[in-house]
């Protein structure tokens, strides 16, 4: 484990250090007599939800948090917020201990999450920017001109005097970002921005960010279950599963590391020389091949070759060449993950990897 | 900017919010009877004779202030905060550089224009219907008044604060008050004037805090009570005031400390 040192604090946006969250929860099975048998004796057991991540984030830096459901993104994005106190170990943002919820912190820092929010509902959401405006101390003047930018980049001036209830999912989340962004954090935790939006707002929603993150240099921590988001945002990523760090790098790093092979896309004009026929010899392997379409898959030193091979012999109407998409780089690296637990401890399955103890009271 | 800017936004918005709440309120404010039916109840009792000082008149004006009272100084803040604690919605008000429990005061605190607005009406008809004669004279009881309700508003938000925040540590707290409710509703004056308890039970009803939530400002604007009284009560009232907000602030600073934030 890479413990940083105390001094790396005063550099970075966000260090965390061998930081862990450990949860006790009630269990008891269905039933009745299971009911009862609770009252007397109840069984507790210990959650490791985050155990012991160390790393560091720069001002400025953009980095994306991945990992499955339940593998301790969002719990670590609450002790960074200040929502938890962490069980073990330290983490210091913007140079404070987060869980003191100092208000120095709290003005330094954002939280927004795609399936919670702050806009009062049934109030317009200008309602909340002007409460913000007031309590996060912005001088009015100030305040008018970060709106004014806010409004442009959002698009969002002929939706802010309606009620937030009357909003679309799309309209709320942009005015939710502005809300977030009135007193002009210098580090954004972003939770699932883009969740449930199409892909026009998802879009809109990422050149934001991007342009935010260039205009005043915050730092942002991104979780998001959409790899385009990540793959547009995040020239890092963070993988984290079962509550412990198994990635921190960059994605084209991961993608080399796990998918050397570039992946070819061929779509043909037409079928007449049957593609299945056709193939590209050991230096690639076909992985799919349906009506016009051909995809092979091939280490990077041979791609050129196969390239003219295809060009030479078959009649092709357009050509990519791409890494490995990111969901199957991701999923390659959980696989891998997952066995690794395994080799290290042999009795435990997957769904119990993250209980520590059971205690009965 | 200051802080009074500060408040006063969060007052503005909670207004706001009122007034976009106002089905709700006006429901809220007509089901407030019960002093009207323990009114009715004890008028019918003093038909035949005096109870006590109080007359049929005398008890019309003691409930009718107790209304008053009610209105102005009802509070939702335990149910809005174990509500909040077991959603996670919470996590908003933390992350905001304001202590939750301003936000929430100060909410509290916006919807008391418009319940001043309620309430005027039915001055206006206690006085028409009953005189001025039932009430204090004495400008000081006037002068002290709103004191009084506020020091009574104080004591019902931190009691709130306090068993709202044992949400963080008990998912049954509010159960705890539906208890503090009974209490309130036996020894506040809520559902009998404190003074017709039995002289042995008069220390006991003086030293529990639920006489200042309640029956004390109606005491105060019906004349009652001396200046010594007065300054007991006062010292009691705000006492106790004091007592819950630190015993909320406490309970709820240790109470976040293991606050899991599930779904917030």
């Amino acid at each position: 484990m890479t413990i940083l040192s105390d001094t790396a604090s005063v550099s970075h946006a966000i260090v965390a250090n061998d930081l862990a969250k450990h949860y006790r929860v009630h269990r008891r099975e269905a039933g009745i007599s299971a009911a009862l048998r609770s009252l007397f004796a109840r069984r507790f057991e210990t959650i490791r939800a985050v155990d012991g991540i160390s790393f560091a984030i720069d001002p400025g830096e953009r980095v994306g948090f991945l990992g499955p459901n339940g593998a301790g993104k969002t719990t670590t994005i609450k002790m960074m917020a200040g929502l938890l106190h962490p069980t073990t170990g330290t983490v210091t943002v913007a140079g404070h201990r987060p869980a003191a919820r100092h208000h120095d912190f709290l003005r330094a820092i954002t939280l927004v999450a795609g399936q919670k929010q702050q806009l009062f509902w049934d109030l317009p959401p200008v309602d909340t920017f002007e409460l913000n405006r007031a309590i996060y101390d912005v001088p009015r003047a100030e305040y008018r001109q970060r709106l004014d930018e806010l409004v442009g980049l959002l698009e969002i001036e002929s939706v802010m005097q309606k009620p937030t209830r009357q909003l679309s999912l799309g309209e709320r989340m942009k005015c939710e970002l502005a809300a977030a962004l009135i007193h002009r954090p210098a580090l954004l935790f972003l939770d699932e921005p883009t969740i449930g939006l199409d892909i026009a707002m998802q879009a809109t929603i990422r050149r934001f960010i991007a342009d935010y993150n260039a205009r005043h240099g915050a730092s942002v921590l991104l979780t998001s279950h959409y790899m385009a988001d990540v793959a547009a945002l995040c020239p890092r990523v963070i993988v984290i599963d079962h509550g412990t760090i198994i990635y921190d790098g960059t994605l084209e790093a991961l993608a080399q590391q796990l998918r050397p092979e570039k992946r070819i896309e061929l779509r043909l004009t037409a079928t007449a020389n049957a593609p299945s026929a056709w193939d590209c010899g050991d230096r690639g392997r076909i992985v799919e091949r349906e009506g016009t379409r051909i995809v092979i898959q091939a280490p990077q030193g041979v791609v050129k070759e196969i390239l003219a091979q295809a060009i030479d012999e078959l009649p092709i109407n357009d050509l990519t060449v791409a890494d490995a998409p990111l969901e199957e780089v991701l999923g390659a690296l959980f696989d891998k993950a997952a066995a690794d637990r395994q080799a290290r401890d042999p009795d435990q399955t997957a769904d119990t990897g993250k209980s520590v103890a059971i205690e009965k009271r | 900017m200051s802080r009074k800017e500060k408040l006063f936004a969060m007052v503005r918005i909670g207004f706001a919010e009122s007034l976009a709440y106002r089905g709700e309120f006006l429901i809220w404010f007509l089901t407030t009877n019960m002093p009207l039916v323990m009114m009715l109840l004890w008028m019918a009792v003093a038909k035949d004779g005096p109870v006590g000082r109080f007359g049929t008149r005398e008890f019309a004006a003691y409930f009718l202030t107790t209304v008053v009272v009610r209105l102005l100084t009802g509070a939702w803040v335990a149910w809005q905060l174990t509500m909040e604690i077991r959603t996670g919605t919470l996590a908003r008000r933390l992350l905001r550089p304001v202590h939750p429990f301003v936000a929430y005061a100060c909410e509290q605190a916006s919807a008391l224009p418009l319940r001043a607005l309620t309430v005027a009406p039915l001055v206006v008809i206690i006085l028409l219907t009953l005189g001025t004669d039932l009430f204090s004279s004495e400008l000081s009881h006037w002068v002290v008044f709103p004191l009084a309700l506020a020091g009574a508003l104080c004591i019902r938000l931190g009691v709130m604060m306090t068993i709202g925040s044992l949400a963080l540590f008990w998912d049954s707290a509010l159960s705890l008050y539906d208890a503090w409710l009974a209490l309130f509703f036996v020894f506040s004056g809520y559902t009998i004037p404190l003074e017709l308890f039995p002289a042995w039970i008069q220390p006991l009803v003086n030293w529990l805090p639920f006489r200042y939530m309640m029956s004390f400002p109606v005491e105060i604007v019906m004349g009652h009570l001396d200046g010594r009284q007065l300054l007991v009560a006062f010292v009691y009232q705000w006492g106790y005031a004091l007592l819950f907000s630190v015993l909320a602030l406490t309970i709820f600073r240790r109470g976040l400390k293991r606050y899991a934030a599930f779904g917030g």
